[in-house]
């Protein structure tokens, strides 16, 4: 977490472009206005970004009986815990959990490893094509996810890997290997060669440098590489829905989506309780790596 | 890390030689420095490969043929067949209108949100890091969560929606909303809007912070108004970000799937049925990877058409 902080402190010192007329100390009526109008601009951002969350607090907050008589209020009301502790006892939820972490966080390190051997071969060899690969990569980056569930669900069919945690972390490196390998590149290639150089003239094989030169410099880009991997296999649907097919292997999304249906009623606080538990880890990560976030989505995009 | 020293001992000396191009060592030495290049990168292209071009290829393949699980008996060469069928069984052509209908409005909606939320948190206030998180945050959740948020808010009887309507007198407070055609798509719309907008608004933000400040110094002094400097200055400065986000909002736009599947499954009937919604039934539903086949050929042909037209459009008007 202190390397998070530290990144996000670094990040926040920037100048963000040169907008902000601070230094005219005279507020006219009209700049009040405008200030005024920013701020009830602002203030409708934040509203509709955050409500539906405290919406869906509150709805998973309700008892059964609040929820049958139709909304009446925007205050919760009598606050129940029950949808909760059902959720995790009758519907079972803390397995689909568990599978969610096991395969975003594996596949979070399988992204890690292949992405950094990728991005050092990319961004400190003498090796030809690099723009063919990049350009690759890329491309990938846009390949219609959806085109991919029939053809991978024969194949993990014939290998056995069908309703498996491998078949979904294979699948998963779709969304995350493009985005790590091109940031990973850009990372390494701004490492000073010298640092790497000092390491080889030691003796040690560049694999070792690596992982004990490259590797720790450029650990702000493997951190981001890292929690995105981690963000986009979490909020996979499509996979777990496509090859997944027995409910001790559903992933949380996909274990909501089965949640709280019966045939006459849908249990919107059983679902609400499930939907606030997976936002949770989500909303704490955007919380403290925000920046690092953002730098990661953007980087290599236009340089 | 398990991988050890072993492949990379010789390449050590080639580093040693020194990384940089155009350093006069052997070519012995270039060779094995290229040879570990390749060894390294050889991971990411088989995985990817494994999971782009051979579902591709497969695609293509099946799109040729009769492969439906349901059907073994009828197996083989099937010519343009499940081609035709694109156009003829009613399926295809709605589920493409609505595809692009839904990619039109959904992309310039948010696009036009996302612009101004990006400018506006390009300005320096207090509590700016605490609102950019506030605004990030629906684009970090997972889509189920939208989806899943978004119908319980328009539940005709327990959702927030219809209450807001009501208590406010005003009209459709009684809507079903996803229960009738353009309704649904409004919900739909509204959910991919709530998680997406942010996306836009982080790349456009980005690209903002990369245009110096001193331009708008120099268009301050000069007496520009400011949608002047808007147009002239940050508009044109602001194009590869826009055509990244563009892009990529485009192409996740015309083939959403998760929202459609959660909150509609395509219903009422097949109104809000999409091109990707489509596919994925004619592969997990009928089994018909002949069909599917052909579905994921024409939205990789989709994909390509509107990442050209994106590519051409930015780069003609790249000189004016």
């Amino acid at each position: 977490m202190s390397a998070l902080a530290k990144g996000a402190g670094v990040a926040s010192g920037r100048p963000a472009g040169g907008t902000g007329p601070r230094s005219t100390s005279r507020i006219t009526p009209r700049k009040r206005a405008q200030r005024g109008a920013f701020f009830v601009l602002m203030t409708l951002f934040v509203l509709v970004s955050m409500f539906p969350f405290y919406w869906i607090v509150i709805t998973s907050l309700k008892t059964q009986n609040e929820i049958n008589q139709g909304t009446t209020s925007l205050l919760p009301g009598h606050i129940t815990w029950s949808n909760y502790v059902t959720d995790f006892t009758k519907e079972d939820f803390i397995r689909p959990l568990l599978n969610s972490a096991v395969v975003a966080l594996s596949t979070t390190v399988l992204t890690v490893v292949i992405a950094s051997l990728a991005g050092y071969a990319l961004a400190r060899t003498q090796m030809r094509g690099k723009t063919l690969v990049l350009g690759f990569i890329l491309a990938a980056n846009f390949f219609p996810i959806i085109a991919m569930v029939g053809p991978l669900f024969i194949a993990y069919r014939r290998l056995g890997l069908l309703n498996s945690y491998p078949a979904l972390m294979i699948s998963c490196l779709i969304y995350t290997l493009p985005l790590a390998t091109w940031l990973l590149t850009s990372y390494f290639s701004q490492i000073p060669r010298s640092l790497e150089e000092a390491a080889l003239v030691d003796g040690s094989g560049r694999l070792r440098t690596l992982r004990k030169v490259i590797m720790p410099v450029a650990l702000p880009g493997v951190f981001t590489a890292a929690i995105l991997s981690f963000m986009l296999t979490w909020n996979d649907f499509t996979f777990a829905l496509s090859f997944m097919s027995t409910p001790d292997k559903f992933t949380a999304p996909l274990a909501i989506v089965n949640l709280g249906q019966s045939q006459y009623q849908t249990f919107y606080n059983l679902i609400d309780a499930a939907v606030v538990i997976i936002s949770i880890p989500i909303a704490l990560i955007v919380i403290f790596a925000q920046r690092r976030i953002v730098t990661g989505l953007t980087a290599g995009s236009f340089r | 890390m398990t991988v050890r020293e072993t492949a990379a001992s010789p390449g050590s000396r080639t580093a040693r030689a020194g990384g940089p191009p155009g350093g006069g060592y052997g070519r012995s030495l270039l060779a094995q420095d290229r040879r570990f290049g390749y060894a390294l990168i050889a991971p990411v292209l088989i995985v990817l490969l494994a999971i782009t071009a051979y579902p591709l290829v497969y695609n293509v393949w099946n799109s040729f043929h009769h492969d439906n699980l349901l059907i073994p008996f009828e197996k083989g060469f099937s010519g343009l067949a499940n081609y035709t069928e694109l156009f003829t069984n009613n399926q295809f052509v709605p589920a493409l209108v609505h595809t692009v209908g839904f990619t039109v409005v959904s992309v310039a909606f948010e696009t036009a949100i996302g612009l101004a939320l990006a400018v506006a948190l390009n300005k320096r206030f207090r509590g700016r890091g605490i609102v950019r998180a506030a605004i990030f945050i629906p684009w970090a959740v997972p889509t189920v969560v939208s989806a899943e948020l978004w119908r319980s808010m328009f539940d005709p009887q327990q959702g927030f929606v219809n209450y807001l309507l009501s208590s406010l007198h005003l009209p459709l407070a009684h809507t079903t909303w996803l229960d009738g055609t353009w309704t649904a798509w409004v919900a739909i719309l509204i959910a991919d809007a709530w998680r997406n907008t942010p996306f836009i608004a982080i790349v456009l933000l980005a690209g903002l912070q990369a245009i110096p400040g001193d331009i708008y110094e120099a268009a301050r002094i000069d007496g520009a108004t400011a949608w002047r400097t808007f147009r002239k200055i940050t508009l044109p400065l602001l194009k590869p970000a826009l055509m990244v986000a563009l892009i990529f909002r485009t192409l996740q736009s015309f083939l959403v799937f998760d929202v459609v599947y959660i909150m509609t499954g395509g219903g009422p009937g097949t109104a809000t049925n999409v091109l990707a919604y489509l596919d994925w039934k004619a592969f997990l539903v009928a089994t018909d990877f002949g069909y599917g086949g052909a579905v994921s050929v024409a939205l990789v042909a989709f994909a390509l058409i509107i990442a050209g037209i994106y590519t051409r459009v930015f780069r003609i008007e790249q000189p004016a």
